[in-house]
């Protein structure tokens, strides 16, 4: 596999830039000042994170693409985020529970990666990743119980976005000769190898929550080659506008 | 020689303040990892970021590259991710300034994961001194930073956190 590497970034990158783009849209309309806050705070990580593991790709590539020509200058049959995380905010409840489906996944990736020592520049990115996203982790479980285990509507409406999202979630797990290829140079884990921790995190955290993971065992996939969801597009379109329209244009 | 030059470039560091800490300096932060002379005689400035996304990286290089124009301007900034940053580089004396400005400094060392675990230890309100305090949110006007407030004398603080 060729540059299987660089590929396998950009899907780190990928995943924390749609995200961090996704969350930022929250900043100005929180359900509460705190709230507003903690998901641009979450935002912000994201995209340093992004910002660090996109450059990366970049030079591994060997193509001359910096971080900005990543993010702004690839079409959506380009991008190789998970399909969770392009979808469209919904509620409060849908977002951060999102957040949490990911959170637990994004710290088993991270603290593998961070252990690994094939790939130094790639373990001190995710060692500091790894510290952000506990955080992030603990917020979002935080929410996730608070809101399973509260009122009869915040039960009910939680309930929904897990039922709603459940489906997305498979495709972390999944694995393809790119991320193969990045276990077998030692670049941590396979993806399916992590998935009976994140099951047993994510099961005791819905205990908690009084919610009840859905039965569903089909799952959407297609983001890691490209085939995304209508979403990604629109939410592109934003997000890379000005770079389109002013290539280059300087803050 | 040697020694002398990365001693200006030291004290010109020294002056170089956090943006959204003022009060503080980059050196006092922790965020200088190290000086050196490469072999084409360039000196190297070590940079770590405080958070992956803080905003005020670019602008702290922005910073550094004014503070040391004068001084010597045959230097180079890398950003360094490893080891990554950790309050525990803070010292007491920079907790202290932290306290006296109205933010909680860090409490105790990285490695105990109190907050992650829900037990976040007493945050002392740096206005009173009431050790009965609440969190407000995990996270606060800066990534460096968490929302408590004091239930004696009611005022809301910033709680440095301990990462």
């Amino acid at each position: 596999m060729q540059n299987a590497s660089a590929t396998w970034l950009l899907r780190l990158g990928d995943d924390a830039l749609v995200l961090a783009q996704r969350l930022s849209e929250w900043c100005g309309h929180g359900p509460a000042l705190e709230e507003d806050i903690a998901l641009s705070n979450i935002a912000l990580d994201l995209l340093g994170q992004s910002r660090a593991f996109l450059t990366l790709a970049g030079e591994r590539e060997g193509k001359g693409r910096d971080e900005d020509t990543l993010a702004y200058f690839r079409t959506d049959r380009e991008f190789s985020n998970l399909l969770l995380l392009e979808l469209p905010n919904g509620h409060f409840g849908d977002t951060i529970m999102r957040q949490c489906l990911f959170d637990q996944f994004a710290l088993l990736r991270y603290e593998a990666l961070a252990t690994q020592n094939v790939d130094l520049e790639v373990a001190a990115i995710a060692s500091k990743a790894l510290k952000e996203v506990k955080y992030h982790a603990a917020h979002s479980a935080q929410w996730v119980i608070r809101l399973g285990d509260g009122t009869e509507e915040s039960h009910q409406r939680i309930q929904q976005s897990l039922d709603d999202l459940w489906a997305y979630t498979g495709e972390f797990f999944m694995d393809d000769e790119v991320s193969a290829a990045g276990a077998k140079m030692g670049l941590g884990r396979l993806n399916g190898d992590l998935q009976s921790t994140w099951s047993d995190r994510i099961q005791s955290i819905m205990e908690q929550a009084t919610l009840r993971i859905p039965d569903t065992t089909w799952m959407h996939k297609g983001g890691r080659q490209g085939k995304h969801t209508e979403h990604l597009s629109y939410m592109l379109a934003e997000m890379q506008v000005l770079q389109r329209t002013y290539p280059g244009a300087q803050w | 020689m040697v020694n002398d030059r990365l001693s200006r470039i030291q004290k010109a560091l020294d002056r170089v303040m956090d943006p959204e800490l003022p009060f503080l300096s980059i050196t006092e932060l922790g965020m200088i990892r190290g000086c050196s002379i490469d072999d084409k005689g360039t000196v190297v400035i070590a940079l770590t970021p405080t958070y992956s996304g803080c905003p005020a990286t670019d602008a702290i290089q922005d910073d550094i590259k004014e503070a040391l124009g004068p001084v010597d301007p045959n230097f180079r900034i890398k950003i360094v991710h490893s080891p990554a940053w950790t309050t525990d580089w803070i010292n007491e004396a920079t907790r202290e300034k932290m306290r006296k400005h109205g933010i909680a400094p860090p409490a105790g060392a990285s490695a105990d994961k109190a907050f992650l675990l829900g037990k976040e230890r007493n945050i002392a309100c740096p206005r009173c001194g009431g050790v009965e305090t609440k969190l407000i949110s995990p996270f606060g006007s800066t990534a460096c930073k968490a929302h408590f407030q004091c239930t004696t004398c009611l005022e809301p603080f910033d709680h440095f956190k301990c990462i």
